[in-house]
């Protein structure tokens, strides 16, 4: 069985040429090639090994943590490997790590927020990792408010030091992943505190652990936070909490270029722009839509190669089943969400050129689009990780009930992945964000002040204020322009008419108080506009390798069609498309649904992810499920033995009726 | 701190009796009392701790289950406990086992499908434990659809047994719950072979192991399946795969109720109506709609009191920041899944009584409404189970990071609930039940014969299909005359058109196959209404106490007005409201969330659901959450040492640069 490919006649239905479709979904030849050379790396190493994950106690999956990363880094140096390499291999291994919040958040915190001599000095100690670092901001009582912090940093000028200090419980460092046992050093974000006056939340570096022995430093309280969702996911990360017990650190330990305290206890800020801090936030939330589509599509990818696998019903004359991927309601589920990680992965493609547009507009001291910017990023970041949370878990019900066994991958994916709804801003809270941004250009239409970027079809409010869908007959909603107009018109009036409600109240804050829910779905309207565009506009460039441009087109309508149809409420309330045109979108969905059908397998194939990435024995490549489930029950310590640990203590007393007994 | 209530001030807001919700939530005083003594006799017994469940390993998880169980059956027969008690006891040890498919599978099937003889000597094993069983249908290939299974029961006249065999390995048994380590029996569903003939998939009881020594019989391959989803929750099930290599069992101990064997091999079915079975089966769907209204109740009462604990944002002038209740946006989303626990609830004791007019009817040999009982149950199961697994995942991300603790409580009843969108019916697959069966009704509309029951509203579709809602302001959304008009108006007109599009094509069948996404929408509609129209019949019913009636209420319109807004594209497109009447709804909904909110606390305590049962530190009665967030987190394992295991192997050789002698 080993050798046979059971999905060959899915591969050899496809219309178009997969080989390209990897280089177009890598985003370049060369990002590719990196990518799966790295992958195969991390593949064929034993160290690497996670499909035991499930089956470990939290102190072994610690453990393995420790060991996967040490081995990861010794890789990295002795293969010396580019930081670019080095990312891709960490991703590849595939488990949270402390490593993870050392490179993506340690570092560059000093990075964005140190001196030149901060850097120097800091850095070269964290790119080696002589020290290891993590990020510890948020609080036990305190999350999205970052400003609501209660740990206090009082400048002492006596002794030129800051006294970090934890005044209540609810003031307990909680959650920052890495702190509970590995972090020699942490940036921790606190009040300072000097001359008696606050001067709000600033960043500090303090050192946690000796770095002989590893104890904590005096007066610190340090810990795990305790065990989290799902079996495997983050408990392999020791997200921590943390209490200060008046605790002085030098008063160079503040990370001193936006504001410095002086020897005397003054605190100037300094002229760098406070603008530069929002570049990386974009960058931040660029890599968190990038990793959306890795999610869904590695869960779109199993519940795909499942669904060809898997039959149910429809047997003729005693042939075999249907295999389920042929059932309309499955499709309906499916390619909706396999459309999605496409979808997310241009948008996230155009977040990284945004990103260098940003940047270079900060150098030159550009800040006007910064708020439009700050704004689509918010929402984007929102859209797709909360789709993707959602498509996770569709994805596991698509899957049956072996979707529920860990080893279908599934549930440790969705367990790893939520928190992305929750962490760098919650969902809700930055769709709020992105409200209050549309309701202030909605304000200023007709200024003259031009809407930039994202923004800019609500210049044409007039026109899409009252026009009229063209749409016609069904393959009208493959017209680009129709699609657009069409998500155009519905965002813009949401937008207005969400407006035009705050303008009843008196008080403009108490309006968006009430109108919240109301805010957040003309916020959602138009992230899928900004989608659906990027999408759109993807198509537009130059695609090459046989049939590849015509999957692109099939998946971005049926990415558009379906949230016309999942949003219909939307469409029809504010008259941007009739009941009609509604139901011929329908009909273009479903066909749109055959013609990606004998693509779906290749589709999945073009994320090139390996067997030991997916860790999934529903989502094989080869399609060999059934034997392979087998391999993996026997696994289970519950069938080390054949009769089970507590027959003669509970089993046996209880069929021989002697319970009086039993040890109970 | 230990005594003090933190949520009192909360409590004192309400403005109704809570004591008489508690009642009407049980359904009756004595529920309410069974249910109440119950609860507290498990909370206040160390053998059901259960809040160490996650640090277990598989094989400790597993043997305090056996624990669990025995003991449970112990208390049982000591005290002695009626079945009524009993059933309410391991509901609250709420740990899931063997026990669950002993009592509530295996018993009822030797019940419902076993003759007299069979019934006496087996279910006096049974109720004593003196043998354990399982319940053996769904096979490694074969999930819904039962007429696919492959395993045989081959009948041999020579030696007057069955030979129980599995084919291949598809063919092998896989998930029965309890099948895995401990059941000594279980009724296993296999196609009967007589004469070389094929009778389709029947029941069997099949002793699996010795009753001595516990290990297999000869011929039997078992064992456990491996992890499922979570920690915690389902593991502590021994989930089974089962594979016959050609065992015999004695002729007799095929259930014999619908059909028998004749000792030549003859078979001959009973005259007994097979229609019989379908009454399990709305006593199974019925419990599945309880058990929904339990779960969803246990997600809404924690995340309810955590949102009233929890504070963030909008503090002024250094004073306390806000409880995030009061925010209009967490309202809208808690808020409806409170109503909705209310809804089903109300919907399942409905089903309750269906259940026993079913019986009786079936006793008279009256068969008319049962398509119409089975396509509702279906579909109730259908809707409860999905609305309740997105809800429970839904309360997890209202509560914010914290709801990713394991000890939220929500991770976990996550975890142990989803399921039950797959169990007894995958959710699709009834609904689409449900839809064939609606389809039916509309083609026989006009015909003389009247639609029944649920359907009943179907009868005036000539009104139905042409009235408009004459809706003119926000309150006239409290008329109970006018929300059911509207359900059903969409109902019954999304089901037409579905029925004019399969009009269209030559093949029904391939219409149908077509229209599946459509279908399920129309039926899921049809099944919205039905919950409405229960809950209306519930508040226009009497209901005692001070208060209580005004909150239902409020409930039931919240849960009407909410599946309007969720569902507007139906309600606009099939022309049953306008969009200023949908406007109009989303209004009332929000006054009826600040009606709400003062009770909102007082509503949740009416489940009456101790801390023990809720397991969760976020949705402690006492709202004492952060101080215990930190007790929790110490009784970690990984907070054993403070310098973790694997620091000397990994760790310091890493900071100390020294990765080329360590042990990778």
């Amino acid at each position: 069985m080993e050798g046979i490919d059971h999905l060959a006649d899915e591969r050899n239905k496809a219309e178009f040429d997969v080989d390209e479709m990897k280089i177009v979904w890598a985003g370049s030849r060369q990002a590719f090639e990196v990518s799966d050379r790295i992958a195969r790396l991390v593949a064929s190493d034993p160290v690497f090994e996670k499909s035991d994950r499930g089956r470990l106690s939290r102190k072994e999956l610690f453990k393995s943590t420790l060991k996967k990363c040490a081995h990861a880094w010794k890789r990295i140096i002795e293969l010396r490997l580019t930081e670019e390499e080095a990312g891709r291999l960490r991703f590849f291994v595939d488990q949270p790590a402390f490593v993870d919040l050392h490179w993506g958040m340690f570092v560059p915190a000093i990075k964005g927020q140190g001196t030149e001599e901060q850097q120097q000095k800091w850095l070269s100690l964290a790119n080696k990792m002589q020290i290891i670092g993590c990020y510890a901001q948020t609080e036990l009582g305190h999350g999205s408010n970052v400003q609501g912090l209660e740990t206090t940093a009082t400048f002492d000028p006596k002794t030129d030091e800051f006294v970090i200090h934890s005044p209540t419980q609810t003031s307990s460092k909680w959650w920052p992943g890495g702190l509970g046992k590995v972090s020699t050093h942490a940036v921790v974000y606190a009040r300072l505190i000097t001359d008696g006056k606050d001067y709000g939340v600033h960043g500090f570096i303090v050192q946690l652990r000796s770095l002989e022995d590893h104890s904590p430093l005096p007066n610190i309280i340090v810990g795990d936070i305790g065990t989290k969702m799902g079996n495997g996911a983050y408990n392999s990360m020791d997200n921590g909490f943390l209490m200060f017990d008046q605790v002085r650190i030098p008063r160079d330990q503040m990370l001193m270029r936006l504001a410095k305290v002086t020897k005397e206890g003054k605190y100037v800020p300094s002229d760098v722009p406070k603008q530069l801090m929002y570049g990386t936030m974009v960058y931040v939330r660029q890599t968190i839509v990038a990793d959306a589509s890795n999610a869904l599509s590695r869960a779109v990818c199993i519940a795909t190669r499942y669904s060809a696998v898997r039959r149910q019903f429809g047997a003729k004359n005693g042939g075999s089943e249907t295999q389920v991927i042929d059932y309309k309601t499955q499709q309906n589920r499916l390619f909706p969400l396999l459309a999605s990680a496409y979808a997310f992965r241009f948008v996230g493609e155009w977040l990284k050129w945004l990103y260098t547009d940003v940047t270079a507009r900060l150098q030159a001291s550009d800040f006007a689009t910064l708020p439009e910017a700050h704004a689509c990023t918010a929402g984007l970041k929102s859209l797709t990780t909360t789709a993707t949370a959602d498509g996770i878990e569709e994805c596991r019900k698509l899957c049956g009930g072996h979707g529920y066994l860990w080893c279908s991958g599934l549930p440790e994916l969705f367990a790893v992945y939520v928190p992305a709804c929750t962490y760098e801003g919650d969902n809700i809270v930055l769709q709020l964000q992105v409200a209050r941004f549309l309701m202030k250009t909605v304000s200023q239409l007709g200024s003259g002040k031009a809407p930039v970027g994202t923004t800019a079809y609500m210049a044409r409010a007039e026109h899409l204020l009252q026009c009229r869908s063209g749409v016609q007959k069904a393959a009208d909603w493959l017209n680009p322009a129709a699609v657009l107009e069409a998500f155009e018109a519905r965002a813009l009036r949401m937008a207005v008419a969400c407006a035009k409600n705050l303008s009843k109240f008196e008080n403009q804050e108490q309006g968006f108080s009430e109108l919240l829910a109301e805010l957040v779905e003309a916020a959602v309207a138009h992230c899928q506009l900004i989608v659906v565009s990027k999408f759109i506009a993807k198509l537009e460039q130059d695609i090459g390798g046989r049939g590849v441009k015509e999957q692109l087109s099939n998946l971005c309508y049926i990415y558009a069609l379906h949230i016309l149809h999942k949003h219909l409420g939307d469409f029809l309330s504010t008259n941007s498309i009739t009941p009609k045109q509604a139901s011929l979108a329908n009909d273009q969905l479903r066909s749109l649904y055959t013609l990606v059908r004998p693509n779906a397998v290749a589709l999945v194939d073009a994320f090139n992810y390996t067997d030991h990435y997916l860790n999934s024995v529903l989502g094989r490549y080869d399609g060999n499920v059934y034997p392979k489930l087998f391999e993996e029950a026997w696994k289970d310590p519950l069938n080390d033995s054949v009769v089970p640990d507590g027959y003669q203590e509970y089993i046996r007393p209880l069929i021989k009726q002697q319970l009086r007994t039993a040890r109970l």
